[in-house]
């Protein structure tokens, strides 16, 4: 690893590192970075996904028709990777549920529909002006509250980030932007320099780090010298102007480029002691802190030749596409077809859905004209020329990757270092047979992951069917055992009785044996009770009392075999007596053989009703349903009650059908 | 409803697809034709003609019995470089008939029977070369002296005349225009300096010989070393064009200067000088436009640089010690079989990863 | 003699290579899993029967003692494909008689339906049911195998195997077909 005194020197004097690779496709900036940022009016509608960002999604904590004021929390988590999503604007909460989400699928995921009231009313805001005495874990937890996750693409949580407990060497902010086309980290640094640099102090106050490092591709000149201006004072910072070289702006490699360190294959930045963030994450921290102000907006960039005014525009998230496409002017007519990709030409996806919203780390909405990108879609054979190779920045070999990911053969890709590919698409953009090679990584590393997870599942199911059939095992153990051990006693109760009348004197035998003995009392006895008795919840008493395990035991079956006979003789009685028993306590043994006694009781019963009531069995489970709709108002309990109706109504159908199949086998165990 | 196009990323590319690069080296490789054809008459622009046709002929064939769109996959002009380059490679007025095997072996079984475009594991113009080479030894070494030493210099119709029917207008064959105007049989400087060799003359003796009028350095052939140039300024403009990287050429150019430098020094009098081996023959040509060939090429950084250094020691060590004047189609074909076994073990190291192939060795 | 000598010459010989590939044989001998474990980590672990067997590592066992790698319905062509490499047969299509491939499904208990009568519990392989006797019963989706065992005992066919929805995690990076190239990248929506 590179000493920091030897970068520092190097930053100083601007001799930076320079990774692999790399490709410098036309940036088309000064499309969009002419104008100032702009405000769009207000979307009639706002779709909220409750997951922006890299994590898990939080709790809903509102619901529908609720009124709720801007910056107000809508979810709410106790998980450490997931933070929070805000009321962009004041207004109504109209549905909470499925909507498309800013991602390439176009799937559905669970979004909150906001419709603005147009007041644009705050919610009560805690500014923290002191940040510079504030504790360190304070801040972190305002950062958290406020929804910020990294906005420069990948969109990791900024409180985990910032919460490392490894020293940290570089603090890096990336002003980068290597995408083509994309402007709103130029125009935000060019416009609100300064509030960025508030969040780099804040951000190093909580990292306290050796030194901080702005990174700016050299073709944004003018950033650069905001930057400088907004820094001048900063001791420890230095503002860097990097060769613009695609993809400079990834992690991974501005990193290599500043340092000439390597985040290592199964670690983090901070393992090397660097730690970065993005300039609009950086205003974003100075929002939420200075001004107590959640995430609720970001810059993004409408641009493309197929927009009429390409600029930035303060987009609040949730806003969906169509409505900043048509702020900004479509030239295409609606009926032609047209491309819109959410990020930039390299890495962006093509939207689906116009009503797809912004999210967390949406930057550019790109519109380009029908022959503006070159779309290959004529793919060729690999001619092998391994243009891929020297694009590569991770200095893979895409060639081989391709091969493999073309063959299903996901082990060799892995070996190749699948994972390692960051898919910038600096492989696909160069390659002369129209190859999408990014695409082929991406499915082969879907499959993989699908396959890991079947994989596990399998494992796991594995796992609980063994578990089961173990415990089923031992249960038949244990109960053949108690059987065999009820049969010893038995004989030795037998024995000790003819002992105890041949030779009165032999007393002293074994415990169990006197068990065993006292066992057969309490059976007598049990029994002896059971043929009085003719109702049924008798059954339990007489041997539950008795404490010692061996003897409860013992005795249970002893009552149990009592029982049994009880109900042969209850049998010709009436039919809901023996439901009752049979339901109760379910201690394996006794509820089994109670079971069946209420089966068969069961089945006989329902003969016999089959032949007063048969219309019965005709009511399917719409019955329910229409009950349910005569009578709206119902309250829940008469709903349930039907409901119960029709399933008793529909098990005993089937019961009937089935019983009618078995009843001779019933009969035989009659 | 917006009407929206899917796709995935990247949403842009660079114009220069499989087609666009093969007609560039085409284009990088005309000021070498023409000095062929200044040099070597009508007879090379004929052999382009016609071995562009039979490739593109029996590629077209091959495509429609395997099913393939034709049309798409003939605009990859793959089939036309490589007719061009057996054209250049070949003698100008082999009969029409040996042109034709040469193309129709390079493209239908070193080509198509691999699997087509990209699964090629040979170089398919060298292996077009190679077996005519093989087959028909006598006819490949049968280069007519350079047109200035020409006894009797075939025009158009002539070398028309004589590709097609052995003779020319007048009743020549071949072997009366080898005749150069000092009335000896012609031969290419490499197999002249290798014949004068195994009589008992010096290098330096065989230099003085009139293969070498007019040619500069003293060591470059008549007309050759122009050639060589030719093929060395268009190479330049591949490189400039990034249409190819440096490590093949400049590798294997490296690898000839070197291992003929040292048998040089070690003895001056039976091995020739560096210039004399990279202006004389196929070196130029080969170490620009057919080494470079992506397809039976090595793929990583290190491995191109050491395919292209071993074709060059190689085609050296055949020239001096083989029996063969020059070498080059051999030396691609041997290196082009060392390919996967370069490229296995001269992989990148992975960003963020330690040793090249330590993950897969492992597993 | 000179034959004699021929013959005891190639016999030494003989007797040397035999003693050298025999010891190569038993100190390089590379160490497998058990073909038995190996096969039922190719199964699918739904544990349905569906093969006929009570579980997948019974159907293991079958397979290792020489019986047909086609009745896995769950694991599908790829199941079979994967088998066929491991034992070195050929692949054969999925044998009718044990079921259809379906797509990927879990249980779902409609738990207002439910009359808590254990059967589910009892029949599912796994343990993925939770409930007790006369309490509303669920099927922890996670732990689900799909295996279908629990739909029939169910005396009120409250139990529906529903297929596994597509998440924006699963997804497969599948885009709508065009028509040229192996992957097919556009679509006119």
């Amino acid at each position: 690893m590179t000493d920091f005194n030897h970068v520092i020197e190097r930053l100083k004097t601007n001799r930076l590192w320079r990774f692999p690779g790399g490709v410098h496709p036309e940036d088309n900036k000064q499309l969009s970075n002419q104008v100032a940022i702009e405000r769009p009016p207000l979307a009639d509608v706002l779709y909220i996904p409750l997951k922006q960002h890299i994590g898990d999604q939080g709790h809903c904590i509102v619901s529908e028709g609720d009124h709720v004021l801007k910056g107000q929390a809508l979810t709410t988590t106790y998980h450490p990777y997931a933070v929070p999503v805000h009321a962009p604007t004041s207004g109504t909460i109209s549905h909470i549920g499925e909507h498309v989400s800013a991602h390439p699928s176009g799937l559905t995921e669970a979004s909150i529909t906001l419709v603005p009231d147009g007041l644009d009313e705050w919610c009560q805001l805690q500014p923290h002006a002191d940040y510079m005495s504030m504790d360190k874990l304070k801040l972190i937890e305002i950062l958290c509250d406020a929804g910020i996750s990294g906005m420069g693409g990948a969109g990791f949580p900024t409180h985990i980030k910032a919460n490392s407990r490894k020293t940290i060497e570089f603090l890096i902010i990336n002003g980068i932007e290597c995408e083509p086309y994309i402007t709103s980290d130029d125009r935000l640094m060019r416009e609100y320099a300064w509030q960025i640099r508030q969040g780099m102090d804040i951000l190093q106050h909580i990292i306290q780090p050796k030194a901080v490092v702005v990174a700016i591709e050299d073709n944004k000149p003018e950033a650069i010298e905001a930057m400088q201006i907004a820094c001048n004072q900063k001791p420890d910072c230095h503002i860097v102007s990097v060769p613009t070289v695609y993809p400079a702006g990834g992690e991974k490699q501005l990193i290599q480029v500043l340092t000439g360190r390597e985040v290592p294959g199964d670690g983090l930045p901070e393992d090397i002691g660097t730690v970065m963030f993005n300039v609009g994450t950086c205003f974003a921290v100075a929002d939420a802190v200075c001004n107590g102000k959640p995430l609720i907006e970001r810059v993004v960039t409408l641009t493309g030749g197929g927009i009429k005014q390409p600029k930035n525009v303060w987009a609040m998230l949730g806003t969906p596409v169509s409505h900043l496409v048509e702020y900004a002017g479509l030239l295409a007519p609606q009926e032609e077809e047209s491309t819109i990709i959410m990020g930039g030409p390299m890495m962006g996806f093509t939207v689906g859905n116009p009503l797809m919203p912004v999210v967390k780390i949406t930057n550019c909405l790109l519109v380009p004209e029908p022959n503006e990108l070159r779309q290959g879609d004529n793919e060729r054979p690999c001619i092998r020329c391994s243009a891929c190779a020297d694009a590569c920045p991770a200095s893979l070999l895409p060639q081989q990757l391709y091969w493999h990911a073309k063959a299903k053969e996901y082990d060799k890709a892995q070996s190749y270092n699948l994972f390692d590919c960051i898919e910038c698409g600096a492989c696909a953009y160069v390659c002369p047979s129209d190859i999408p090679l990014v695409q082929y990584y991406r499915q082969a590393k879907s499959a993989i992951r699908n396959e890991r997870d079947e994989k596990n599942k399998a494992e796991k199911a594995k796992a609980r069917f063994e578990a089961r059939k173990a415990r089923l095992d031992a249960e038949k153990q244990e109960r053949e055992e108690r059987h065999r051990k009820a049969a010893e006693a038995r004989l030795a109760a037998a024995k000790a009785k003819t002992a105890s009348a041949d030779n009165t004197a032999s007393q002293v035998e074994q415990k169990s044996k006197s068990a065993a003995a006292a066992a057969a009392i309490a059976r007598a006895k049990a029994k002896k009770a059971q043929q009085q008795a003719d109702v049924a919840t008798h059954t339990d008493t007489p041997a539950v009392d008795t404490a010692t395990t061996e003897d409860a035991r013992k005795a249970k079956v002893a009552a149990a075999v009592a029982r049994a006979k009880a109900k042969k003789a209850q049998q010709t009685e009436t039919a809901h007596n023996a439901d009752a028993p049979a339901a109760d306590t379910a201690t394996t043994e006794e509820a089994r053989k109670a079971k069946v006694a209420a089966a068969v009781a069961r089945a006989k019963a329902k003969k016999a009703q089959s032949k007063e009531s048969h219309f019965v069995e005709e009511k399917p489970a719409e019955d329910k349903k229409k009950k349910a709709e005569a009578q709206p108002d119902d309250n829940v309990q008469e709903d349930k009650k039907a409901r119960v109706a029709a399933a008793v109504e529909k098990a005993k159908a089937k019961a009937r059908q089935r019983a009618q199949a078995r009843q001779k086998e019933q009969g035989a165990e009659e | 409803m917006m009407k929206l196009r899917v796709s995935s990323s990247p949403h842009q590319r660079i114009t220069r697809d499989t087609g666009a690069v093969m007609r560039l080296v085409m284009y990088a490789a005309i000021p070498g034709l023409l000095a062929q054809a200044w040099f070597f008459g009508w007879g090379v622009l004929i052999q382009l003609v016609l071995a562009i046709t039979i490739c593109v002929a029996s590629e077209a064939l091959i495509l429609t019995v395997r099913k393939k769109p034709v049309y798409f996959a003939l605009t990859d002009y793959s089939a036309v470089l490589t007719g061009w380059l057996i054209a250049v490679s070949i003698p100008p007025l082999l009969p029409w008939w040996m042109t034709f095997i040469g193309c129709a072996f390079a493209i239908i079984v070193a080509k198509q029977l691999y699997g087509g475009l990209g699964f090629n594991l040979f170089n398919p113009a060298m292996v077009g070369y190679v077996v005519l080479l093989i087959s028909f030894p006598a006819a490949m070494t049968q280069w007519t002296p350079t047109t200035s030493q020409n006894m009797i210099q075939p025009d158009f119709a002539d070398a028309l005349h004589i590709i097609f029917t052995g003779f020319t207008v007048s009743g020549h064959d071949i072997e009366q225009l080898r005749f150069t105007v000092d009335g000896t049989t012609s031969a290419t400087p490499l197999d002249y300096v290798k014949t004068a060799l195994t009589q008992g003359n010096t290098y330096s003796e065989s230099l003085a010989h009139s293969t070498f009028s007019g040619g500069f350095f003293d060591a470059a052939g008549a007309g050759w070393g122009w050639v060589s140039l030719a093929y060395l300024a268009g190479g330049l403009v591949l490189l400039q064009q990034r249409v190819i990287s440096w490590h093949i050429p400049m590798s294997l150019l490296g690898g000839v200067f070197v291992t003929s430098l040292i048998l040089h020094m070690t003895n001056g009098d039976i091995f020739g000088s560096p210039l004399f081996h990279l202006l004389n023959g196929a070196v130029m040509i080969g170490a620009f436009f057919i080494a470079t060939d992506p397809v039976s090429a090595s793929t990583t950084p290190k491995g191109r640089i050491i395919f292209g250094a071993a074709i060059g020691f190689w085609v050296v060590i055949i020239r001096v010690f083989g029996g063969y004047p020059d070498a080059l189609a051999f030396s691609v074909l041997i290196l082009n079989m060392a390919v996967p076994l370069i490229d296995y073990y001269t992989q990148p190291r992975t960003y963020g990863h330690r040793a090249k192939r330590q993950s897969v060795e492992q597993k | 003699m000179t034959i004699v000598t021929a013959l005891l010459t190639l016999g030494i010989l003989a007797l040397i290579f035999g003693a050298i590939l025999g010891f190569a044989g038993v100190r390089f001998k590379v160490e497998g899993d058990p073909l038995v474990e190996q096969i039922d980590a190719v199964l699918p672990q739904t544990q349905c029967g569906q093969c006929g067997y009570p579980g997948c590592k019974p159907y293991a066992e079958a397979i290792a003692n020489g019986d047909e790698i086609n009745k896995c319905p769950p694991g599908g062509e790829a199941t079979i494909k994967k088998l066929a490499d491991l034992m070195g047969v050929e692949a054969k299509p999925l044998d009718a008689a044990h079921g259809q491939e379906d797509v990927k499904k879990v249980a779902f208990i409609r738990e207002d339906e439910c009359i808590g009568c254990t059967k589910c519990i009892v029949a599912c392989p796994v343990d993925a049911i939770v409930g007790a006797a006369k309490q509303m019963h669920t099927v922890i989706s996670d732990e689900c195998t799909g295996c279908d065992l629990c739909v029939d005992p169910c005396p009120v066919d409250c139990i529906d195997m529903v297929p596994v929805d597509q998440t924006t995690g699963s997804w497969d990076w599948k885009l709508p077909q065009s028509g040229k190239g192996d992957i097919a990248i556009k679509v006119v929506q």
